[in-house]
């Protein structure tokens, strides 16, 4: 039998369906890829028994004829999605050993077509950052290697944990969420394609918050088909979650295949900062001609506040967290140290629960709306969020989708970046606009650079408008042919 | 009504009030959670994850509680906005599990409005509504279980509250009484609050401050956790004193929160000004803001019930004295029992025997109105046998003391111990010459000019007909017989 766990979600539901093999099969064969990649860190918590369970009930349905969209997929689920009985952390010593009375919504829905769950993938702390060093439970190790050094990589963050484990295959698709790029920039990093799609379009009920007004879930996976056929599943309107938009969910997977031709596909010269990898320029050059030769109409367009963005976005993202994390007080749930009194209690609960990326966002946040700065941080960021939001309404009036790398530069080392924060945050120079927008945005591979490091462009489209997006992204990977696997994976193969 | 001004040492003060009055909306569920908002549940027996603030749970508006703060807006004659916002107030405290409130800051539901108080000496003064936002309320934390910990309930976390500030239009403390008084028949009328102090459904905070008559505003303390109308009046009488003290003094009032203690009737101080928490509001990012229809709020318009001031209104119309239509208006309930019993009686003897009769046998036996063992009906029943002289009025009396005890109805009391009145003229006309020829004496005396001596043979009569002889056919045959 072939190795299953080479295969798309696509091709692995059809061989489902045709029973080439079993739904216990391809999650044997994905858990036995897991287990050997375990150096990887990819999963806080295995749930290896649970994926043998759910793939024994998914056999059942495909033999019933009662298959789900999804059914007998092994996915991995972002450790920031409630799992009811099962540990979520969000990556937190503050949360560690917390099980969850409930189910998210978005994990629900997966479960509701079938998929089945290896394990609660790694993250950023509180998926806060950008190279998923800051997890309490260890840094994830991108599978791809520099051909010039020996150094591990980061696979980005804060999905560093989904996009590896979907890079390394050991698992066929994963869970992510994006607050100003976590599930594009690690898709990047690591070779695959992920997308967040428009704010409101999956419910945020059941996922730990790190901001609010922009967390957003989406899938990750190794191709955009897959992608379409995941957040197919992921999205929707719940009641449950106020900010979700209540529109029916297209059937993204049928955008897969379309033709591109009269499509105004706009590039923004905003986007083209110093700083960035020349390689990186010249696979944006190399995406633009791609769409040229598949009939698309090239757009040059403009989005001024994009260099405000990010500080913007530092601003707003921390405030809403500073007030989001004030409920891990050790009160009710997760780590308590006991101190003197309640104050004390506080104090060492939430110094030794949370990290030091996670505390100074907390500073900050707290800091940006305090009484005599709250006008100059907070409000002015909340009317610039609004001139970044108008600037895309703008260049949507000429084009129907943006397409722009997606990072500055490839997977860095772990350890690098990490001395001022700044240059990590700058990362997500290119996602962030998006976010705090509201925008869909996808990454998709494209490409390597001269180090063997997989380069990834991004495609940004209207509010609501995945389809498009997903169409795009299909073009562009069918032109870019981009076939190279991380080394790990290579040398096996070999 | 003049100011009523306090003395002191060295001249007149004034006092200056305002009130903040925290209502829990009346609904099954919490504001932003579907966990019961019921009263007297086993400790954290109504939490839902939200309520707990669990990681990732989620609010979401429940539309009663909207439509009940429009409706209580509307019945403050106040300016309902169509556009309010849902804002955090963070701060730590174990009995607040998200570390933030969800209120309203900027933009409340609901803006300026108006009420009329209705004071002792039967004056009106019409007191002003700042605004009314909504808010969730926190748990309880419980310091007496436990020699060393404390305890939290989280029963109450969630609860829907409206906040009702008042401006600071007033100035005694029976105003401030009169106030909260209004207010509570105001929202027990509209239904939108239970209104009730003592299960902590209505709570008071009190701002005071003290100037000479005339004078700008003086500094003021906010006075918490004034839980019932009686402690509202002690609280804002010990803390006009107090300032006084200090001012008269020489000394400055700092501002600062102070809490009533409720053993000794004192204030005393909670957290200074310089203690005060920074909030740090900003809209809540899980809540979109709120956007009212106008269909929505006339909606609610056309189903607002009479309220007091315009059921006193009408019952002074109706030929009521204004003493007694407050009174009956004060309570939704008690007007209700009146208008079932003036239903086809005479308004007046109605309202007399509502508030006097039923108040003082309800007060004597030590029970409240809904406990009363004479219906509205009933009562109506008895007076209609007064109106068509089945009864006079002081068997009327007899009859009632019977329905007190018995619940019977009266026309029946009456037919078992055959209390009808007697109006027949040659059976009255057969007792009146019996007791004129019984006391030739006293008719003598009459007939010297004693007039006296005529309510002797009226309550002889009436003696001798067990009270059952109609009182104007007996005056009238006695006048003919004495008169000649």
């Amino acid at each position: 039998m072939k190795n299953l766990t080479t295969l798309t979600i696509k091709e692995a539901l059809i061989g489902l369906k045709k029973k080439e093999f079993t739904a216990v099969e391809l999650t044997e064969a994905h858990i036995k890829a897991a287990e050997a990649a375990r150096h990887l860190n990819c999963y806080i918590t295995e749930t290896f028994d649970l994926a043998r369970k759910q793939a024994k009930e998914s056999d059942a349905r495909y033999a019933k004829g009662t298959a789900g969209l999804l059914d007998g997929i092994p996915v991995a689920m972002k450790d920031l999605f409630c799992t009811e009985g099962i540990q979520t952390t969000a990556a937190s010593n503050i949360l560690k050993g917390f099980k969850p009375p409930y189910e998210s919504t978005v994990s629900a829905n997966l479960w509701r077509d079938g998929a089945t769950m290896l394990g609660k993938a790694n993250l950023d702390e509180f998926a806060m950052g950008s190279s998923n060093t800051t997890s309490a439970f260890g840094n994830v190790i991108n599978p791809w290697r520099s051909k010039n050094h020996d150094k591990p990589l980061v696979p980005g963050g804060s999905g560093g944990g989904s996009a590896a484990a979907v890079a390394a295959r050991i698992a066929m698709g994963a869970t992510g969420t994006d607050t100003g790029g976590s599930i594009r920039q690690p898709a990047a990093f690591c070779g695959i394609a992920g997308i967040k799609p428009t704010y409101g379009r999956c419910s945020r009920f059941g996922i730990v918050a790190f901001a609010s007004s922009l967390d957003q879930a989406g899938p990750t996976a190794r191709t955009s088909e897959d992608c379409a056929l995941m957040l197919q599943s992921m999205a929707g309107y719940d009641p449950k979650d106020s900010t979700s938009v209540n529109r029916p969910v297209p059937e993204y997977s049928k955008s897969i295949g379309q033709s591109v031709k009269g499509l105004k596909v706009g590039v923004p010269k905003e986007y083209r900062i110093d700083g960035t990898n020349p390689e990186i320029i010249k696979l944006w050059e190399k995406g633009v001609q791609m769409m040229k030769d598949a009939g698309a109409e090239i757009v040059d367009v403009s989005l001024p506040h994009t260099k405000y963005a990010l500080q913007t976005y530092y601003v707003i993202a921390p405030a809403e967290c500073s007030s989001n994390l004030a409920r891990y007080d050790g009160v009710r749930f997760g780590l308590r140290v006991e101190g003197d009194n309640l104050v004390d209690t506080y104090e060492k609960t939430r110094a030794e629960g949370f990290g030091k990326e996670v505390k100074r966002r907390i500073l900050i946040g707290t800091y940006v709306l305090s009484a005599g700065y709250y006008d100059a941080y907070y409000n002015k960021a909340r009317s610039v969020r609004k001139l970044i939001w108008q600037d895309f309404i703008n260049a949507y009036q000429k084009c129907d989708v943006l397409l722009t790398p997606t990072v500055p530069t490839p997977a860095f080392a772990i350890g690098e970046n990490m001395q001022d924060p700044v240059t990590m945050y700058l990362n997500d120079v290119f996602t962030i606009p998006a976010s705090m927008a509201g925008m869909p945005g996808m990454s998709l591979p494209v490409g390597l650079s001269s180090d063997g490091l997989p380069l990834g462009l991004q495609l940004l489209g209207k509010p609501f408008d995945e389809e498009t997006v997903f169409k795009v992204a299909h073009v562009i990977e069918k032109a870019a042919n981009f076939t190279a696997l991380p080394q790990s994976l290579m040398s096996k193969a070999a | 009504m003049a100011h009523a001004l306090l003395k002191g040492e060295t001249g007149d003060w004034e006092m200056v009030i305002g009130l903040e009055v925290h209502a829990q909306v009346l609904t099954k569920s919490k504001l932003f959670s579907g966990a019961s908002a019921d009263f007297g549940a086993a400790p954290n027996a109504q939490v839902s994850p939200i309520d707990a603030g669990m990681p990732g749970m989620l609010p979401v508006i429940n539309k009663l509680c909207i439509e009940k703060a429009v409706r209580t807006g509307l019945g403050l004659n106040a300016k309902i906005n169509m556009y309010s916002v849902f804002e955090r107030k963070n701060y730590f405290y174990p009995d607040l599990p998200q570390g933030y409130q969800i209120s309203q800051y900027q933009h409340p539901i609901v803006g300026e409005g108006i009420i009329e108080i209705d004071l002792p000496d039967g004056s009106i003064k019409k007191i002003g509504i700042e605004r009314l936002h909504l808010e969730q309320d926190a748990g309880k934390s419980l310091h007496d279980q436990h020699p060393s910990k404390s305890y939290v309930d989280l029963n109450r976390s969630g609860n829907p509250l409206m906040e009702i500030v008042s401006k600071p239009d007033m100035n005694s403390a029976e105003e401030a009484a009169a106030y909260v008084t209004k207010l509570r028949a105001i929202v027990r009328y509209l239904d939108t609050c239970d209104g009730n102090m003592d299960e902590g459904s209505m709570r008071c905070d009190v701002n005071l401050s003290m100037r000479r008559p005339g004078a700008p505003l003086g500094t003021r303390c906010e006075i918490k956790n004034v839980n019932s109308i009686r402690f509202v009046q002690q609280a804002i009488e010990y803390e006009a004193r107090r300032q006084i003290e200090v001012l008269e003094g020489g000394g400055k009032i700092t501002q600062e929160t102070r809490l009533f203690d409720t053993k000794n009737g004192t204030t005393r101080t909670m957290r200074s000004k310089e203690d005060a928490h920074d909030y740090r509001y900003f809209p809540d990012p899980d809540l979109l803001p709120l956007k009212l229809e106008q269909a929505f709020v006339d909606d609610i318009k056309k189903t607002l019930p009479e309220l007091p001031d315009a059921k006193k209104k009408r019952f002074i119309d109706m030929g009521l004295s204004p003493y007694d239509a407050s009174v009956l208006v004060a309570e939704k309930e008690r007007a209700d029992f009146y208008e079932k019993v003036a239903d086809n009686n005479d308004p007046k003897l109605a309202a007399n025997w509502v508030t006097t009769e039923l108040a003082g046998a309800l007060n004597k036996a030590g029970k409240a109105l809904h406990d009363s063992p004479i219906s509205a009906e009933k009562l109506g029943g008895l007076l209609k046998l007064i109106a068509d002289n089945t009864i006079s009025g002081k068997i009327a009396k007899e009859v009632f003391s019977e329905m007190f005890a018995t619940g019977k109805d009266a026309a029946k009391i009456v037919d078992e111990k055959g209390l009808k009145q007697v109006t027949d003229t040659g059976t009255i006309e057969k007792l009146v010459n019996e007791v004129l020829a019984e006391n030739p004496d006293k008719v003598a005396e009459y007939k010297a000019g004693k007039d006296k001596m005529f309510g002797f043979f009226v309550g002889q009569v009436l003696k001798r007909s067990g009270g059952k002889a109609n009182p104007a056919m007996v005056n009238d045959l006695l006048k003919a017989k004495l008169g000649s």
